[in-house]
């Protein structure tokens, strides 16, 4: 029943049209995971999570998902998702944030039926655990970008997936929140054993709270635990990337500090 | 009004079938308007044209078209136009418009030869264009009750999907939503609501009445649903105020109810504008 991995990916090649964006890659997430990818812009990274998602196919290569082919998986709201540009939308669009988080429970409600009675709690604890439950009945396109990007985080909360992928989910939200965000993304992790994984370019904020780090540049250059990512050698991280990341000793520095 | 209301059946067929026009072309429009589709009004209308003038053409030379209502042909033109539309909006991926003007174009030429062929425009072609107070008949009145069943039971079953697939469409599709269903079907309904408003407001002026009570309503509404409600509230008033003008000076319905559609839309920009202002010197004065 329990599969080994609640993602998996084999082999799995894309192109778009000439452009090969990402080859032969092989990635497997176990469920509790906190795995950050990380790699410069044009890197792959996005892609590679619209194509655990579904929302594009591999050109070569096969994707599992919770030990199912991606292709019969059924169970999409296990996945939860923030996209890259969730707050590029329309923002003159007519809802509230209260209705645009709701709708988070689409898939889960399934086709032709009513959101459930406890909708509502579950809006308002979704909203609350990134404290945005006091703007319930604003008008999405009121709101900052940063305001929004918690919306819409919110919205990835409200179906209480059993995985959530994050692609940059931080852009515009302002430090403090940034913090407390990542604290929350780890409480999830933990107490409630959702996998995550989560592009992002912010190492030194969130490495207190990952297991696991891919660098992924076409390829994936490594995929591991966090503390052998913290013993790759700055000329490694330099051939993969032609320039330096940021690597994690940062915090052992502030560490060291305190 | 109420006594002739009683007294002839085809004002109580126009009545009937305008309010439920004013009823569904707005509840559909909010969706149209969101997805930014509102031209694919326009294009299906030209391609129901194409149909009605089909049929009235074949009128002409075979005694079944002669016994068929014109509305059935316009139908299967305005649903094979969506279908149409939504083909070649996945060929043209990044320029999806694109299908908007080939489709419309379709339809104008196709109007253009049928109606040549049967001769210039009769008087029931001017009534499909700009509308008709007279000439809707019981049977198109049942037409248009059929359609909107099928319209309110549509947007029942798939309200929640709908309003995802149009605030972001990309999550829609990550939540494994049939979005390429879904979206067929809804080409499909909206090009049976332009059928059935044609009657009332004519070919030329459906898409009017699926945009302008929306316009109208966007600018007041905080939700989605108030959104809904609100265009509603004016579309209704739109068709009913524009029949009963349409009635007593005998003009095309079609001319009316978009004129009126339109002061309310005035009214509604003005009325926001001169309330804001209102709002501002109120807080400006609370604060010295
Ligand atoms: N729709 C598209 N059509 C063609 N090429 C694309 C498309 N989207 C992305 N690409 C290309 O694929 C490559 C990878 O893009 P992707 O968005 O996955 O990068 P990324 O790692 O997420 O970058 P960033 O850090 O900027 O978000 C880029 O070189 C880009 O040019
Ligand atoms: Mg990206």
């Amino acid at each position: 029943m329990n599969a080994p991995y609640d993602i998996e990916l084999n082999n799995v090649s894309f192109q778009y049209d000439q452009t090969i964006v990402l080859k032969n890659i092989s990635l497997q997430v176990k469920q509790g995971d906190f795995l950050a990818v990380l790699g410069p812009n044009g890197s792959g990274k996005s892609t590679l999570l619209k194509i655990i998602l579904g929302l594009l196919k591999p050109t070569s290569g096969d994707v599992q998902l919770f030990g199912e082919k991606s292709r019969d998986f059924k169970n999409r709201e296990w996945i939860g998702y923030v996209s890259q540009k969730s707050n590029a939308f329309n923002t003159g669009f007519p809802a509230t944030v209260f209705e645009v988080v709701e709708s988070g429970l689409v898939k889960k409600t399934g086709l032709f039926k009513k959101y459930p009675k406890d909708a509502s709690i579950r809006v308002e604890k979704a909203l609350q655990s990134v404290g945005m439950e006091k703007f319930m009945k604003q008008s999405i396109g009121e709101l900052s970008g940063g305001q929004q990007q918690r919306v819409f985080i919110a919205r990835a909360l409200v179906a209480e997936p059993k995985c959530l992928i994050l692609d940059e989910p931080t852009v515009g939200i302002d430090h403090e929140h940034v913090q407390s965000f990542y604290n929350m993304l780890a409480h999830l992790n933990r107490e409630q054993h959702i996998t995550l994984i989560l592009v992002t370019h912010d190492v030194d904020t969130v490495s207190n709270q990952i297991s696991h780090v891919a660098c992924l540049n076409q390829t994936i250059h490594f995929h591991g635990f966090k503390n052998d990512f913290n013993q790759i050698s700055d000329e490694d991280l330099q051939a993969w990337y032609g320039h330096s990341v940021r690597k994690i000793h940062h915090t052992k520095v502030r560490e060291h500090n305190d | 009004m109420i006594e002739a209301l009683i007294n002839y059946e085809f004002l109580q067929n126009a009545f009937a079938s305008g309010i439920i026009i004013g009823l569904i072309a707005p509840l559909l429009g909010v969706f149209i308007v969101v997805r930014r589709l509102s031209l694919i009004a326009d294009a299906l209308s030209h391609v129901t044209l194409a149909g009605i003038a089909g049929s009235l053409f074949l009128s002409q030379s075979y005694a079944f078209f002669a016994l068929l209502n014109p509305l059935y042909l316009g139908i299967v033109a305005a649903v094979t136009g969506s279908v149409l539309i939504e083909r070649l909006r996945r060929l043209y991926k990044h320029y999806e418009e694109l299908a908007i003007p080939i489709i419309m174009s379709a339809g104008i030429g196709f109007s253009a030869i049928f109606i040549s062929l049967a001769n210039g425009f009769s008087s029931d072609l001017f009534s499909y264009l700009f509308g008709s107070v007279s000439a809707v008949s019981r049977q198109d009145l049942w037409i248009v009750i059929v359609i909107a069943i099928i319209v309110i039971t549509f947007l029942l079953l798939f309200f929640k999907e709908l309003f995802l697939l149009s605030f972001d469409e990309e999550y829609a599709k990550a939540s494994g939503l049939p979005a390429k269903w879904v979206h067929l079907l809804f080409m499909i309904v909206t090009a049976l609501v332009i059928a059935a408003s044609m009657r009332i407001v004519g070919i030329l002026l459906v898409s009017s009445l699926m945009t302008l009570p929306v316009a109208a309503s966007m600018r007041l509404a905080k939700s989605f649903k108030q959104a809904i409600l609100y265009a509603v509230v004016f579309g209704e008033a739109a068709v009913i105020l524009g029949l009963v003008i349409a009635f007593y000076l005998n003009i095309a319905p079609g001319g009316t109810i978009v004129v009126t559609s339109i002061i309310i839309l005035l009214i509604v920009l003005i009325g926001k504008k001169i309330w804001l202002s209102i709002v501002m010197k109120n807080e400006g004065g609370s604060v010295v």
